[in-house]
């Protein structure tokens, strides 16, 4: 099965008028992965992904399709195909219209184009419904309907710009499964823009997380979520703890950092191998669910944190604590439902544990000098 | 739903004093000022040219015959059919037209440029740019057509100075006075009515398009030409029924051997003094422009509810 087409960015600059839209950015996309940029609105992802279709001309940098310069290609000549938010389906045409219409645009008889349309129907789980028009489907229908119609441009590299937001949260977690089984199924490069960091850890084989036009980190969901680069992905990504600090000691890929919670102690990021002296701001990272109630006896190298509980949340598989630590800082922890009467601890004190291996140590960047 | 229970609705949405007054308005707007006078000239055509002294006598009867001597004349002609009048109002049709699909092919991208591609500041300067000329008047905007295409006119003195022509081209005679002055006249109402259906157009519509491979051309015929359909039959109607019942224009900028059926009926009117004979040649006149813009709707597959959006 043919394997798409890779993407290349290199040094792509996009510039509105004295706006930086995207900052010298590059990205290296494998025929057939699944790649997603991930960032809150207004991050610059949907701008790459304009540019890679061909909507945008990078005001620096190369673009590279299956190799090849796309400088001065329009969007109806690259070899993409684009799904865009809202989906854009044509409302005065049929299903099958709409799908079989990259073929319509090549000249193709109503018998081939109606064949395909239905081909690509079955393949999208909608067999025999081609005669229906846009507004007859449903939210999830519809979302198949412009997948098969880009598809149907026959396209090495499909686009695709949020395509779940408009979804319930059912039907999108439906829908994250359906869009990885047909990614699989057509062996194309699939590329996804999303502020979901969920759906681009779930779906994607690659996530670029980005922020202010600037690519922040690429990486496999694991790694983002585990080993983050930036103070920023490690935010963003996911929920975490953060204890702004200083460093006091070094050694052996761990860090100590004074924070207003106490000396913790933390493993420090690969990104940020050697940038950690002692004295350094440095900020520590402890996920809610590496929390734990400590025990009686103090583990060796265990961290320890002490907070008064001031929120419970309860979400069937897990508690959630929130607690208030030394100086006001706020500390979130996940503990596991484990189905026992349980009262709730609201006012307690509670000393809270973690494994250092399990927090990460980061220089602190500009998210430091916010707070 | 029940009329009665829509009328309760409708009071108590409004308040009884604005419910009131928009039953008020738009009855004395429908019945009054449209259906009332359409109904006397009706009336009109189907009676006798009398002289008062014998109206309302015995011989002030229903008849056909103002309607039988648009299609065939005098009776008694030899000729058969009233040739010279439905010449005219053949050839007003089709210059109607003609004027409608003119307007239409030089409205149509101005108004697309207004609703998607012009930034916001450009679309309003164009937009006061297509408004300001209405402030001068019809009759001095049609006068001054007669300037620049008269033969000692502008556009004639420009072709003789460059050369192109070695005599002044009548364009008077010729009634491209008269064509261009009715086009420039309903630019707006074919103008408005598109841009209105453009403008609610989805812009990744036409990206959509353009990124499955359709080059321009074919983004208007597929995707924005239907979606504006409604508007551009609005427009249409519009021009084309104005067109077709302009008086001012034809009078002024129409060439000495041509006539526009409007011109007929007011001399029928105003110099014959027939008002029967006018009132049923101006009943001719709507019921066969109302007849042709329906067909041509029903043609398009346009419905009559659409137009009004």
């Amino acid at each position: 099965m043919v394997a798409g087409f890779g993407v290349e960015l290199e040094n792509v600059w996009v510039q509105f008028d004295s706006f930086v839209a995207v900052r010298n950015a590059n990205v290296r996309i494998e025929p057939g992965e699944f790649f997603s940029f991930l960032g809150p609105s207004g991050c610059g992802k949907t701008t790459i992904l304009r540019t890679i279709s061909g909507f945008l001309e990078p005001s620096r940098g190369v673009v590279r399709i299956g190799g090849r310069d796309m400088a001065g290609i329009g969007p109806n000549r690259r070899p993409t195909a684009l799904i865009f938010q809202n989906l854009a389906l044509f409302p005065l045409m049929r299903v099958w219209e709409n799908i079989a219409f990259a073929l319509e645009v090549r000249g193709a008889g109503v018998a081939e184009r109606r064949r395909r349309a239905e081909q690509l129907l079955e393949l999208i789980a909608l067999p025999g419904q081609g005669d229906k028009l846009v507004h007859e489907l449903s939210g999830g229908q519809k979302q198949r309907v412009a997948i098969a119609r880009a598809l149907c441009a026959e396209p090495q590299v499909l686009l695709l710009d949020e395509p779940l937001s408009a979804l319930d949260l059912k039907l999108r977690q439906h829908m994250r499964t359906e869009l990885r089984a047909i990614q699989r199924q057509v062996g194309l490069t699939f590329v996804y823009i999303t502020h979901d960091q969920g759906e681009a850890l779930a779906m994607s084989d690659h996530v670029a997380v980005m922020r202010e036009g600037v690519i922040e980190q690429i990486a496999d969901g694991r790694t983002l979520y585990d080993d983050p680069a930036t103070t920023f992905v490690a935010s963003f990504v996911g929920e975490n703890n953060a204890f702004p600090g200083r460093v006091t000691a070094e050694a052996d890929g761990m860090a100590v950092i004074e924070t207003a919670v106490g000396h913790l102690r933390a493993r420090i990021a690969t990104a940020a191998r050697g940038q950690l002296a002692p004295g350094d701001r440095a900020m520590v990272f402890v996920r809610p669910e590496a929390l734990a109630v400590a025990g009686p006896g103090v583990l060796p190298g265990e961290g320890r944190i002490a907070g008064r509980v001031t929120a419970e949340e309860f979400d069937g598989p897990s508690y959630h604590l929130f607690l208030e630590g030394p100086g006001g800082t706020p500390i979130k922890t996940s503990l596991v439902n484990h189905g026992i009467g349980r009262s709730s601890s609201i006012g307690a004190t509670l000393t809270l544990a973690f494994d250092p291996m399990k927090a990460v140590a980061l220089p602190a960047g500009e998210l430091a000098q916010e707070e | 739903m029940k009329p009665l229970a829509w009328t309760r609705q409708f009071v108590e949405r409004n308040g009884w004093p604005l419910a009131a007054y928009i039953v008020l308005a738009v009855s004395f707007w429908v019945l009054v000022l449209i259906v009332l006078p359409q109904l006397v000239m009706v009336d009109f055509s189907l009676r006798f040219d009398l002289p008062p002294a014998k109206q309302g006598g015995p011989e002030d009867v229903w008849t056909l015959a103002n309607y039988r001597y648009f299609l065939f004349g005098p009776p008694g002609d030899p000729l058969g059919w009233n040739y010279v009048d439905l010449a005219v109002f053949a050839r007003t049709l089709i210059a109607a037209v003609f004027v409608t699909l003119f307007d239409l092919a030089i409205c149509y991208p101005i108004a697309y440029y207004l609703a998607q591609a012009a930034s916001v500041r450009a679309a309003r300067m164009l937009a006061v740019a297509l408004v300001i000329p209405y402030w001068v008047n019809e009759i001095l905007r049609a006068f001054a057509f007669r300037i620049i295409f008269g033969t000692g006119g502008l556009i004639n003195t420009l072709l003789l100075t460059i050369g192109l022509v070695d005599q002044p081209i009548d364009f008077i005679r010729a009634n491209v006075a008269l064509y261009a002055g009715l086009s420039y006249a309903y630019v707006l109402l074919m103008v408005f009515p598109i841009y209105n259906a453009i403008e609610s157009l989805d812009r990744n519509q036409i990206e959509a398009a353009r990124d499955l491979g359709a080059p321009w051309w074919r983004i208007h015929w597929r995707v924005v030409i239907p979606f504006a359909k409604p508007g551009i039959t609005s427009g249409c109607t519009m021009v084309f029924m104005l067109a077709a019942g302009a008086l001012a224009a034809p009078q002024i900028l129409g060439g000495p051997s041509s006539l526009w059926f409007t011109q007929i009926i007011y001399r029928t009117f105003f110099e014959s003094v027939n008002w029967p004979r006018g009132a049923a040649y101006a009943v001719i006149l709507l019921v066969v422009c109302t007849l042709l813009v329906l067909l041509v709707m029903r043609l398009f597959k346009v419905r009559l509810g659409e137009v009004g959006r």
